[in-house]
């Protein structure tokens, strides 16, 4: 009998008080049922709302958080990259190409053959994101064409992450799951990457990149409200 | 489970030694005593936390009831994604499983995840046995490791050493196993974050085979779920070339919309957080992302044993939070070393003993390592009523009873060194059902009363060391009622029990006797 | 309504003060109490220590002593936790042994009429002001099995701060175990102690006269640890607070002469 039948016969055979047939796969009773009477978001916000609320969650966990529009973007990107004193920022391939017009700093590609010792030459990396979490200041990649696969986002030691508002921006943890695929490998990023384990004080920055910037675009203009955004940005974080 | 806890003295006399460490003491009640306020309002935050707790214990309840069937079926989805899984029956097995994989890479250096369940089978001893070197990248996995120390905490395994002491293992350690730490290294938390950060991207950079454990398999999906702060578990999961996972079986969930419960409750409850800084997920392989190579080891080691007790099945819900041991007042006294394993706290004391059975002195004494308080059943996240489990086991250690024992079922023998305390049990409980005997027998202890010391010799000791003997009343309470009401129930004379003689009209804070006896009372002041 | 008094076998034993206040204050309200002298312990000690057969004549005798009330009230927070709490399990597990269902019937009965004193007051009696006088400063810890196993939440200290003269003063860390635990405080005596130890710590710090609990096991260890630091500080049970009365002027001399006693 191999380990596996063995496990199998085990796990059957200590479960000898559950009916025979009980739960999926079985002819009997459903099992013990979930109630799931938890709520899918907590509390009531318009799509406005929840996009302050990412802003806020994410500034509580040290990212620093900037809003614009399309045409503001790849000016606050040059930006923000200048500030840095970057001088190559990784792209994945399937990013807008307008989010760099306004950089001169190098860009690099990711290839296959790249090795993370070379990646660990970038200075910055700059990617879209699959969808990003208000209550729990969460941005979720999930390796698509504008976010590159998973290591790009790692070795870098500056992540620029630009979010779609609202669309992109759910209100919770149970909205956010079946907008993305279990098959894709998928990165949670809540915040720069911290640790807790010197006597629980709590220290941003250990393996992953220890500066995570937030660019939040709007769709639409921003009107005078984006304006004082971005001066208040400009100041660092919020 | 690992051989390196072997030879642990049992519990009340390691627990001793650990309360005269007043800086480990020091640095316990700091720590967890900030992560508690800290989870108590991450929690706060959710009106909805008494559903979640319900549902994720429902959830993990369903999926033991089915976990033949929920295996199967994950089996069969990690294949299909491209991974290739192996069942374990022990620690021994699981070892020369991942030690084979290992070898097959032609590598002898691995880069891990901090991970309970390659803890508690000693992987990177068997490794090392082996000849393949196996770097903890978790921080606090790496001040144990370069300090030749045992893990305490099962979210922050480095929670007994203080900042200075960190910096100290750096400077001395860091040399031997790669990079040095930084020249004139202080001891800043800060500082000593990037001390590791640069001694470990050497090996990152490097690394062919990353070994993880998971938080979450989902049955339905094949995906793994790791949890994590720092990034070093993306780096051991996305840069090598080969990804080994053991896991231990109780890690399934159905579906993937089971994740919405767990990860709320896991952060908040863990580090506090509303959500930790880094979640990977990933199902099988992806071509060009990540490992091209996926190995899943599945780890019984104990848990179908533990999944055969009806009442004890219930631990194997639990999540590696570590919130029961943030909260516990013996784990904040005791220490983590105590519990003789890499579960230390309340859940380790009711995991180990049923993992590894009630094989010794040591898992013989872990139920008892408890005062029932509650705490943690409290604050668990899947609602493991801890207390009940403790006293399921205790019962287990003095009377015997079922248990599966390696698949077998078998009646355990009622362990050593209880006889004494079986009989004064057995006597208690007469005389408790026989109170005329009782009664004669507390009169008596009245009337000696003037006798009893307040220091007891013999067994009686371990309580008067440090408390006082309480002093026996003149008249117990029955034969006051007796005397004064005359009658076995009902209503007695009022005035007797009025206000003019009754208790407490006339009583100071702390006077315990009748009024009557007050100023013999005042004799006996120390 | 017909009453019954659990006295306990710790109280019955050691503390027959506490007892004697629950039948002064219950009568001083105007209720009937019973005592059944068939009572004797609930079966916690032999119970927790993993004994559960040892408490299974215990469970049945409580289950005859009072079958004629309709309400029990014990002075106990730990002991009417263990009938609530556990009498269930052990019939569970009784009838799970195919030893019939009586256990089961007994928990069944018992579970619904057992009251600790403070639930009974604000509960049943519905009230909060029960005419007390304590001319002290207390502070109150609210014991384990009080505070989450039964639920008691605020009544007890509803109760306190309704009492003339009482000045309550806030326990540092009050959610936080004695350390007593049964004999939890003989079988890990060092942590026990150390817990202990940083209890009455923060009993010292409010600055009160007296502690006050519903449980006098835990007063025991509170009281024992208390004496031998030779800290002025005075256990009390909370149904003792609740008994005192105006009218006598023993209370603040006797507060001030007596030294540490128990």
């Amino acid at each position: 009998m191999s380990s596996r039948d063995m496990m199998l016969a085990r796990v059957r055979q200590a479960l000898a008080d559950v009916p025979a047939g009980e739960g999926p796969g079985g002819e009997g009773r459903d099992g013990p049922p979930v109630a799931r009477g938890y709520q899918r978001v907590h509390g009531a916000r318009t799509r406005a709302q929840t996009v302050d609320l990412l802003a806020e969650h994410l500034a509580d966990y040290r990212a620093i958080v900037h809003r614009t529009d399309a045409e503001g973007l790849p000016g606050l990107i040059g930006r923000l990259l200048a500030e840095r004193g970057a001088r190559s920022v990784l792209v994945p391939p399937g990013l807008d190409v307008s989010w760099t017009a306004g950089t001169d700093v190098t860009l690099v590609e990711d290839r296959a053959s790249s090795t993370a010792r070379e990646l660990d030459l970038v200075d910055s990396v700059l990617t879209g994101c699959a969808v990003a979490i208000a209550e729990t200041g969460t941005l979720i990649l999930d390796a698509g064409p504008d976010q590159g696969r998973r290591r790009i986002t790692l070795v870098p030691d500056h992540h620029l992450c630009v979010v779609r508002v609202p669309e992109q921006v759910v209100g919770s943890v149970p909205e956010a799951l079946p907008r993305v695929a279990p098959d894709r490998p998928l990165t949670w990023i809540s915040g720069p990457s911290a640790t807790s384990d010197i006597e629980l004080d709590r220290v941003e920055g250990v393996h992953g990149p220890r500066t995570l910037e937030v660019i939040l675009l709007s769709a639409a203009p921003e009107t005078d409200r984006a304006g004082s955004r971005e001066h208040w940005a400009g100041s660092g974080e919020y | 489970m690992s051989g390196t806890y072997l030879g642990m003295p049992a519990f009340p006399r390691a627990a001793a030694t650990a309360t005269r460490d007043t800086r480990l003491r020091a640095n316990l009640t700091h720590a967890t005593h900030t992560i508690r306020d800290k989870r108590a309002k991450a929690v706060a935050e959710l009106d909805d936390w008494a559903q979640l707790r319900a549902a994720g214990a429902a959830v993990k309840d369903r999926t033991l009831r089915r976990l033949d069937h929920y295996l199967e079926q994950l089996e069969a989805a990690v294949t299909a994604a491209g991974g290739q899984v192996h069942w374990a029956l022990d620690a021994d097995e699981a070892n020369r499983i991942v030690t084979r994989l290992v070898r097959e890479t032609g590598e002898s250096e691995v880069v891990k995840v901090k991970s309970m369940a390659t803890q508690e089978i000693g992987l990177n001893e068997a490794l090392a046995g082996a000849g393949i070197r196996a770097y903890e990248t978790d921080l606090a996995e790496l001040i144990v490791q370069l300090g030749h120390d045992l893990p305490s905490h099962i979210l922050v395994p480095a929670i007994h050493r203080n900042r200075s002491e960190i910096r100290d293992i750096f400077r001395r350690e860091m040399a031997s196993w790669g990079r040095p730490a930084p020249e004139g290294l202080g001891d800043s938390p800060a500082e000593l974050a990037e001390a590791a950060r640069l001694h470990l991207r050497e090996k990152f950079l490097s690394a062919k085979v990353g070994i993880s454990g998971a938080n979450f398999m989902v049955a339905e999906t094949g995906t793994l779920v790791v949890v994590e702060s720092e990034g070093n578990g993306r780096m051991c999961l996305t840069l090598p070339e080969t990804l080994i996972s053991v896991v231990g079986i109780e890690k399934v969930v159905p579906s993937w919309q089971d994740l919405e419960i767990f990860l709320q409750l896991l952060p908040r409850s863990s580090t506090a957080e509303r959500m930790n800084p880094y979640t990977s997920t990933w199902t099988g392989t992806t071509d060009g992302d990540g490992p091209q190579t996926f190995h899943l080891v599945l780890l019984d080691n104990g848990r179908t044993d533990t999944l055969a007790d009806t009442v004890g099945r219930q631990a194997l819900r639990c999540i590696r939070c570590s919130a029961c041991l943030n909260v516990c007042p013996v784990y904040e006294r005791a220490g983590g070393h105590a519990y003789g394993s890499p579960y230390p706290g309340p859940i380790g004391a009711i995991l180990t003993p049923q993992l590894r059975g009630l094989a010794g002195p040591l898992e013989e004494s872990l139920p008892y390592a408890s005062s029932l308080c509650g705490a943690c059943y409290e604050v668990c996240p899947v609602a493991i009523d801890i207390p009940e489990v403790l006293v399921h086991l205790r019962e287990r250690v003095v009377q015997g009873g079922p248990v599966t024992l390696g698949g077998t079922r078998t009646v355990l023998q009622p362990a050593k060194g209880h006889a004494a305390e079986r009989a004064a049990m057995r006597a208690v409980g007469w005389a408790f059902d026989h109170p005329g005997a009782l009664r004669a027998g507390m009169r008596l202890a009245a009337r000696t009363r003037r006798l009893h010391p307040r220091r007891l010799p013999g067994p009686g000791r371990a309580w008067s060391r440090t408390r006082d003997v309480p002093e026996v009343p003149a008249e117990s309470f029955r034969d006051w009622w007796q005397r004064t009401r005359g009658t076995s129930s009902g209503r007695g004379t009022s005035s007797e029990s009025g206000t003019s003689s009754g208790p407490g009209t006339s009583s100071g804070p702390g006077t315990t006797s009748g009024p009557d006896t007050s100023s013999e009372r005042r004799g006996d002041v120390k | 309504m017909r009453v019954a008094l659990f006295v306990t076998c710790i109280n019955d034993m050691l503390h027959p003060r506490t007892g004697q206040a629950v039948v002064a204050l219950l009568e001083r309200l105007g209720v009937e109490v019973g005592f059944p002298a068939e009572q004797s312990c609930c079966g916690q000690p032999q119970f927790n220590t993993g004994y559960r057969q040892a408490a299974e004549p215990l469970m049945r005798r409580f289950d005859r002593a009072f079958k004629d009330y309709e309400y029990v009230v014990t002075p106990s927070g730990s002991c009417a936790a263990m009938v609530r709490d556990n009498y269930p399990r052990i019939g569970a597990k009784a009838a799970a042994e195919g030893r019939g269902r009586g256990l089961v019937d007994a928990a069944a009965f018992a579970v619904p009429k057992m009251y600790e004193l403070t639930e009974f007051l604000v509960d049943v009696l519905k009230v909060e002001d029960v005419g007390a006088y304590f001319p002290h400063t207390v502070t109150y810890h609210p014991t384990c099995h009080g505070l989450r196993v039964l639920g008691l939440g605020d009544r007890p200290r509803r109760l306190l701060e309704h009492v003339e003269g009482l000045e309550l003063r806030e326990l540092p860390g009050a959610e936080e175990c004695c350390g007593f635990g049964g004999t939890f405080a003989v079988k890990n005596p060092a942590v026990s102690a150390a817990m202990g130890a940083d209890k009455v710590r923060h009993i010292l710090a409010s600055g009160a006269e007296a502690v006050c609990a519903v449980d006098n096991s835990c007063l025991l260890h509170i009281g024992g640890t208390l004496s031998r630091r030779g800290a002025p500080v005075r256990p009390v049970h909370i149904a003792e607070i609740l008994a005192s009365t105006g009218g006598t002027a023993g209370t603040a001399r006797n507060a001030r002469t007596e030294g540490s006693v128990r």
